[in-house]
Parts: C-alpha cells; structure tokens; sequence
C-alpha cells in the first residue's frame, strides 16, 4: 500500500501546553483513517499542522513523499489536499454554486487580461467551473439550492456545501473534521453512505469525529489521541477493545477490596 | 425594493439592445441637452467620483481590506501627469496609463508590508498613508509646486479637438467611465474577482482552496489604485491647476461615503453613491458647512434603514443581519 499523508514526531506546542505530542501517523492511499479522542486531545490542532494552517513546533509531515512541514496552508491545497472546518467556513454571501466555483481555483489559470478579453484561457476555465460544479452539486444532492447564499442554508446542508466544495480540488487526500456534528441521525446516516461512496471512487479520506458509531462503521484504520498523545492506533476493533481508549473515555475503574468495580 | 430591482431587471433583460442604445445615445447628447457649463460642471463631477467611488469599493467591498486614505492614490494619480505633462510634455492620452501604473506600484509598495493586517488597522496605515502623500506634494516645491500648486497644466487633445471645459470634457470622463464599468465586471465575474469575494468571506477558507490570498489581496489593492491614478490624471488637465488641498483626507472620506451610501460589494452601488452625493452637495450649498452634518444624517439613517447601501446585494459584507435571521428562521423550519 502507498503512504499518501505521514506524520513523523509532529508536535505543537502553545506557550506550556503541549497540544500535539510526538504523533506518528501513517495514513495510506484508499483508506478512511478515523481520529478520535475526548474533547480538547488535538484532534482539530493535528489537522491545522497537516494542513499548514499552523507551523509545527517540532517533527515532520510527508505528503504524497514529499515534506510539507510548514509550507502555506494554499500551496498544500494546490498539492492535492483538501479539508473542511470544524465550525463551518463557507462564503456566506455567496451563492453555492459560487462557493464551488472556488474550489476550481486551482484548477484554472486566467489571468487579469484574459478576464478583460474573454479570451480562450478565460473561457475554458469558465466552462471548467460551471460544468464541474453542477456536476459536483448534483452529485450532493444540492442541485435545488444552488443559487441560494450559502449562509441561508441550514446547517447539516451547508456541512454538504463545504464537503461539495473540497471535492471541486479533486483532492488525493479529504480531511474532514466533525462532518456530521450538528446533524441529525438521517442526516449522519446520509453522510456515512457519502463517505463510503467517496472512498470507493478512489478518494483517501481522514476524519474528525464524536460520534462513535459513525467512526466505528465507516473507519477501516482509527487513531486514538489525549491530551496530545496517541494512545492507540488500529482498526475499529482493536481500537474498541483497548484498555487506554476505554480509560481515556470512561475513566479508570476504581481498586476496591475484592477487586475492580 | 429588492422587487423593485428584480422587476426593473426582468423589464431589462425582455428590451436589453434598445434600451442600451437608448441609454448611450441620451449620454452621448447630455452636454447637448444641458449646454450650462454649470450643470456640465456637476455631471463631469458625478462621472470622475463613479470611477473613484468604484475603484474604492473593488478594495472595500470586494475583498474587504478597509482603506480610508482613498485620496492618496487619486493624489499621485494627478501630480503623476501634471508634473510629466508639465515638464516632459507628454501626451495625455500616453499618460493616462502611466498614472495608472505608477499609482498602482504605489497601492503595491503599501499594501506589502500590511498583507497581515486587517480592518481598522489596515485603515489606520492606508490614513496615514494619504497625509504622507498629500504632505509631499505639500512641501516637496521643487518638483510639486508646494503649496503654489501646479498652474497651465496642457489640455488633452485628440484629431485637432481640444477638451478645455465641461462640455467637452464630459466625453473623456464618460469614455473612462464607460471603460471602468466594462473592465471591472469582466474582472469581477472571473476567478480573481472570485478570489477577492472568498478572501472577503472568509480568508482562511480561502486559502484552504488554494487561493493565495496574498497575492490577491495584492493585485486587489494595486487594482484599486489604478483605477485612482487614471482618476487622478483625468481630473487634472481637466481644472488646469491642481495643489495638495485638493486631496486631503476629507476627500478620502468623501469617496468612501459614496461608495457606502450607493452599496459596497456591487458595481451599480458606488454610481448611485456618486450621483446621490454629488447632487445633495449642490442641492445643499445654500446651507454651506452644515452640509457635512446633512451627510452624517444621512449616512446614520443608511446604516439604520440600508445596511447594505441603496443598491448594495445582500450579499453585500454589511447586510449581515437580514442574512443572519434569515438563516436562523430556515435552520428553525428545517428543524420543525
């Protein structure tokens, strides 16, 4: 299997808190890697290092082979990563095929002249756009909403919005970081089908995420982090079974006379 | 309103070729119409604050760098042809874009070292900005004049036709106007004018996608200022005689009140700003200075009724609270 994303020794550190502690993390070409942990453990920290939103502290990032420690957050965009917020970021007064358009920024390379002279470059690009995004929104099923400002949608909607948008990069890599907080079961159930689907057609997926069964059933790989450390690494099950996973989340059973409780 | 706009738009589009020749002919007769030179006066006015207006809102309402020292920019545009004008004897019509250009080098040699700031502090430099510039060509005699300013600046000429007042001047600023509006709605429905609306609504988001905001906010700044250096060089051969209190801070804030009243975030806002401005400064001349209090007036009763300007979208970065509740009612019915 090929290495797409692989963390080496990657810290961060804010002042005297150490949000991200010595992680590895390897995550191959075809895989959904889930991350978990209790809240406050780096998970949304780990993903700004990856994707350049903020400079490590201390380690190194491969992607695709090449290292991406600390380059700018649109430079490792244009190499082939995409990611969507914890707190929605769209572009609220936009419409959603507008904040889709976006997405092909990269794709496209008109410049101001051939925006002036309409020529061939300008028109290609735009075709580009349009095309390709209407596809992308039909794909989400948001083909009804697309002139809509993407801050008038509602929430689990424009959670598809920023997926839909990440997708128009044509990523190798997908980082999604708590795709289905805020929506509902039908919503999440949804959502799981859509990421299943995504990784069939080829595309690596990492997320962020609470909900434990979404994790448990979509995830082939899962990477388990608190207060900044990795305590376990593995497949669903192994991961399901491990003493530090089960303590990190639901405390140490307490020694009483006779044994545990 | 807003069906006001849509219903004027859906008669727009069924008549689109008669009316825009209707629409340039009656432009091309107006000094015809209105032989005054008075009147010509005021419309050359309104035309020259469009391209202002309209170059300050592609900064301001377009990618959300908040500049307030406006008047700088038209300033270098100015002293750059009528000291090139003057002394080299250029052509007008050669040095309309290399007001431009160096105006625009100006914009780029600013706006590098403030690439990180935002709001109010990028708006503090681009002030200080505009009294260094007017401060130079104040003190800076040898070259600007000083405070005697600059007298006998050549009038533009083209196939033996001179462009010495109002009457016939209108046709260079409509021409420039007419070029502005073209340009920039090119521009502005292309990827960069994308790029400078994601960088507007969310800059880190933006760079996510790949957009290099930088850079874009660059090329959105040395637009903008352009747009003031062409201005600038328009407006003067057109007084003849220009010295540094044309272009004090006051101005600045002149052109950023047009571009607010008209709404910021689209290309018909600031030509509404500009007209509606320019008008009440005639109509209100009998009132002299309280002038500036009728603005505050109505600049309070904007933000109040208006947000977003007269003709701003709603998708304009000041209309944030309509959205807002609209928002929440949709997320609350998608709930029931």
């Amino acid at each position: 299997m090929k290495v797409l994303l692989e963390a080496k020794n990657v810290s961060k550190h804010f002042g005297g808190l150490k949000a991200v502690d010595n992680v590895d993390m390897v995550i191959y070409e075809g895989d959904i890697f889930g991350i978990i942990g209790p809240n406050g453990a780096g998970k949304t920290t780990f993903f700004n290092l990856c994707s350049g939103v903020f400079p490590v502290t201390g380690g190194e990032i491969y992607f695709n082979g090449e290292n991406i420690t600390n380059l700018r957050p649109d430079i490792i965009a244009k190499k082939g990563m995409a990611r969507t917020f914890q707190n929605i970021k769209l572009f609220n007064y936009m419409s959603v095929l507008e904040n889709i358009k976006i997405g092909f920024h990269i794709h496209s390379r008109t410049r101001m002249w051939d925006a002036i002279l309409h020529t061939s470059v300008y028109k290609r690009d735009e075709k580009l756009a349009e095309e390709k995004g209407m596809e992308i929104i039909e794909r989400v099923g948001l083909k009804d909403y697309k002139d809509i400002l993407a801050g008038n949608l509602p929430y689990g909607m424009q959670r598809m919005v920023e997926i839909a948008r990440a997708l128009a990069l044509d990523p190798k890599l997908l980082l999604l970081d708590e795709p289905a907080a805020g929506m509902n079961p039908n919503e999440t159930m949804a959502l799981m089908e859509f990421i299943k689907k995504l990784n069939h057609e080829g595309y690596t997926i990492a997320v962020i995420e609470h909900d434990m069964k979404f994790v448990m059933n979509t995830c082939n790989r899962i990477m388990v982090l608190n207060f900044g450390k990795k305590i376990c690494e593995g497949d669903p099950e192994y991961v399901r079974s491990n003493k530090e996973v089960n303590e990190a989340y639901f405390g140490k059973g307490i020694v009483v006379q006779g044994g545990t409780m | 309103m807003n069906e006001i706009i849509l219903k004027l738009k859906s008669i727009y589009d069924k008549y689109k070729i008669i009316i825009i020749l209707a629409g340039s002919i009656l432009l091309l007769l107006v000094p015809v119409i209105f032989p005054k030179s008075y009147i010509m006066g005021i419309i050359c006015r309104i035309l020259l604050y469009i391209i202002l207006a309209g170059g300050l809102n592609v900064i301001n309402g377009y990618s959300s760098q908040f500049c307030i020292g406006y008047a700088g920019f038209f300033c270098i545009g100015a002293y750059t042809e009528a000291i090139l004008a003057l002394r080299l004897k250029i052509n007008f019509w050669l040095l309309l874009p290399i007001a431009g250009i160096v105006t625009a080098i100006a914009g780029l040699l600013i706006c590098l070292p403030t690439l990180k700031l935002k709001g109010k502090y990028l708006a503090l430099v681009t002030l200080g900005f505009s009294e260094i510039v007017r401060l130079i060509a104040l003190n800076w005699s040898s070259l600007t004049g000083g405070p005697m300013g600059l007298k006998g600046i050549p009038v533009p000429k083209i196939f033996g036709i001179e462009f010495k007042n109002s009457l016939s001047y209108y046709y260079i600023f409509l021409f420039l106007v007419a070029i502005f509006l073209f340009v920039t709605r090119r521009v502005i429905n292309s990827r960069i004018g994308r790029a400078w609306m994601s960088i507007r609504e969310d800059e880190q988001a933006a760079r996510s996608l790949g957009v290099d905001t930088s850079m874009y906010k660059a090329l959105n700044f040395m637009y903008g200022a352009f747009w003031a250096g062409i201005a600038g060089a328009a407006y003067a051969p057109y007084t003849r005689y220009i010295d540094s209190t044309f272009f004090t801070l006051d101005e600045g804030f002149n052109i950023l009140s047009m571009a607010i009243i008209g709404g910021m975030g689209t290309l018909i806002g600031p030509v509404a700003g500009s007209i509606v401005v320019n008008l009440l400064t005639e109509l209100l001349r009998p009132i002299s200075e309280y002038r500036l209090v009728a603005y505050a007036i109505l600049i309070i009763a904007m933000m109040w009724l208006r947000p977003q300007g007269l003709f701003g979208a709603s998708k304009s970065i000041l209309a944030g609270k309509e959205i807002v509740k609209k928002a929440r009612k949709a997320e609350k019915e998608a709930a029931a």
